[in-house]
């Protein structure tokens, strides 16, 4: 198909506009659609991996960062090291470990829209601490789980359910 | 430094390991950060020397980093750290901004640590080959064995925490280094790389974002690092790696059934312009080299072995071809010199069997 607009070159970009309840569309290629101001968001951009996840957190996308979020919420700091959410946001690196439990719900929402998960579900280390002993026993139960309803055995495995789903809740 | 280095091969270019023809190297690289520290981004110089000599300390402990040996980034040069970028021992944004960095790198180049790039704690373990699975367990012994000596930061919701979001949870980005001249020149490339996207992976062009892919090499590696297991990640890719030889495979049988001339005129202009070029850069070698190695592959050369098409790509490297002549050279100098040193290597060796 050739470009409305000079009926030479290839189209390559579709545009599609709606302005007074009328729906228009246009098939050009790169120079005349570059002419009539449409230029795509990756050209020619190095594309920083701060601005896109900046983007993610404002929904407003980069450079609209007016009020993406509540003051309140913008201004969380960190309390071991003083990172501010905000700064956070522009930046795109965190500044220390506990950076991930001052921001965590803020943080749960990201990283579902980055990794699609927010639960660790790999390599566990060997560290002290109630909550780390629950993670290992959880571990333990989800390995035994897996393995009765391989072996069929599901009267051992809603058994083995029911003791999840306690441990979570004393969690 | 690394003058006796330059003569050995790399460990991502050795010719071992599993369809190594295809896929040339596999890496496993796990981000750590000790505890109580502020990441390296952050982090005054006297936390990022504190991280440092936690490591030392570390690495002088432990029983699988015996043999190796720990550098400063204060006592590395430019084309020290161009060449350790060139032989896949750090990464570019190892040598950028800032100081109070370090690296150790470990017996045969297997293992190495890169200490606060964007996190205090890179591991990497290299292999030449597919060895996706043998490269995760070597570089997850060495995470074991330093995590009984220094605390890491975990979170049991998160997982490893590192100072971006993008790698938290396990850490880790497998990837594997793979040569598709098959699929480029059959145009199959891009529909590969839109189908693996979809597999939760990324492929970039070799060295960098540039528009213009070298010497058809790409790098496969995982997108996300939370919510699935080390061995899940690690097998997803090595299936999906399995999947592209087979189709660069038949690509292959494609090409030489449709277009045999046209294939084995540009193997052989390749042998014929190497053999003969008097001045040549790096990145027009690595081009070259990518049909000579597309030839070994499809049995169209069979006199040369691919350790010394390997030995020439490395040596050809700009940094490379500096530290191997031993002085710093301008990129005149070193394009006339390169073009003399390959005919060395590859003068005669190939008969073309008329």
């Amino acid at each position: 198909m050739l470009c409305d607009d000079c009926q030479k070159r290839e189209a390559t970009i579709q545009v599609t506009q709606i302005a007074n309840n009328q729906k228009m569309s246009l098939n050009l290629c790169q120079k005349c659609a570059e002419k009539r101001g449409f230029h795509s968001p990756f050209e020619g951009v190095p594309f920083p991996l701060a601005e896109f996840l900046s983007s993610m957190i404002s929904p407003l996308g980069p450079g609209k960062e007016k009020k993406p979020f509540a003051k309140t919420e913008r201004e969380a700091k960190c309390p071991t090291c003083g990172m501010s959410f905000s700064n956070f946001a522009h930046r795109g690196r965190l500044g220390c470990g506990s950076c991930y439990k001052a921001f965590r719900t803020q943080l749960k929402d990201l990283l579902r829209k980055i990794h699609g998960s927010d639960r660790h579900r790999g390599k566990i280390p060997n560290l002290p601490g109630e909550e780390m002993e629950y993670l290992k026993e959880e571990r333990k139960l989800q390995g035994e789980l897996k393995k009765a309803i391989d072996e069929e055995d599901f009267e051992i495995a809603a058994q083995i359910r029911d003791k999840i789903k306690n441990l979570q809740e004393r969690k | 430094m690394f003058e006796e280095m330059v003569m050995k091969p790399a460990a991502w270019l050795t010719d071992e390991g599993k369809d190594s023809e295809i896929v040339l190297s596999s890496r496993i690289r796990l981000a750590r950060n000790i505890s109580n520290i502020p990441f390296p981004s952050v982090a005054q110089s006297e936390d990022r020397e504190r991280v440092i000599s936690f490591l030392q300390k570390a690495i002088q402990k432990s029983s699988l980093l015996k043999s190796g040996q720990l550098y400063t980034s204060s006592e590395l040069s430019r084309l020290d750290k161009d060449f350790l970028i060139e032989r896949h021992l750090v990464s570019p944004e190892f040598m950028r901004e800032g100081n109070t960095k370090a690296l150790y790198i470990g017996e045969e180049e297997k293992i190495s640590l890169m200490i606060n790039e964007e996190d205090h704690l890179r591991i990497q373990a290299l292999k030449s080959g597919l060895e996706i699975k043998g490269a995760f367990e070597l570089a997850d012994e060495v995470d074991t064995e330093l995590a009984s000596i220094l605390e890491f930061d975990f979170d049991p919701d998160f997982g490893y925490l590192t100072s971006c979001p993008t790698n938290v949870g396990t850490g880790m980005r497998a990837s594997v280094l793979i040569h598709l001249p098959g699929l480029v020149l059959t145009k199959e490339i891009e529909n590969v790389i839109s189908q693996v996207t979809k597999l939760g992976l990324t492929v970039r062009g070799f060295y960098g974002e540039g528009s213009d892919v070298l010497g058809n090499l790409f790098q496969i590696s995982n997108q996300t690092t939370l919510g699935k297991s080390e061995e899940d990640l690690v097998e997803s890719l090595e299936m999906v790696t399995l999947q592209i030889v087979e189709y660069e495979n038949n690509s292959r049988k494609t090409l030489y059934r449709e277009a045999k001339e046209q294939i084995e005129d540009k193997i052989w202009r390749a042998i014929g312009i190497l053999q003969n070029a008097r001045v040549i850069t790096s990145n027009e070698v690595t081009n070259l080299l990518s049909a000579i190695r597309l030839g070994l592959g499809m049995g169209t050369i069979t006199d040369i072995p691919l350790s010394v098409i390997n030995q020439i790509l490395l040596i050809s490297f700009p940094a490379h071809l500096q530290k191997y002549f031993n002085k710093e050279m301008e990129p005149n100098e070193r394009d006339t010199l390169r073009a003399e040193l390959i005919r060395k290597k590859l003068g005669g060796k190939i008969k073309n069997n008329l």
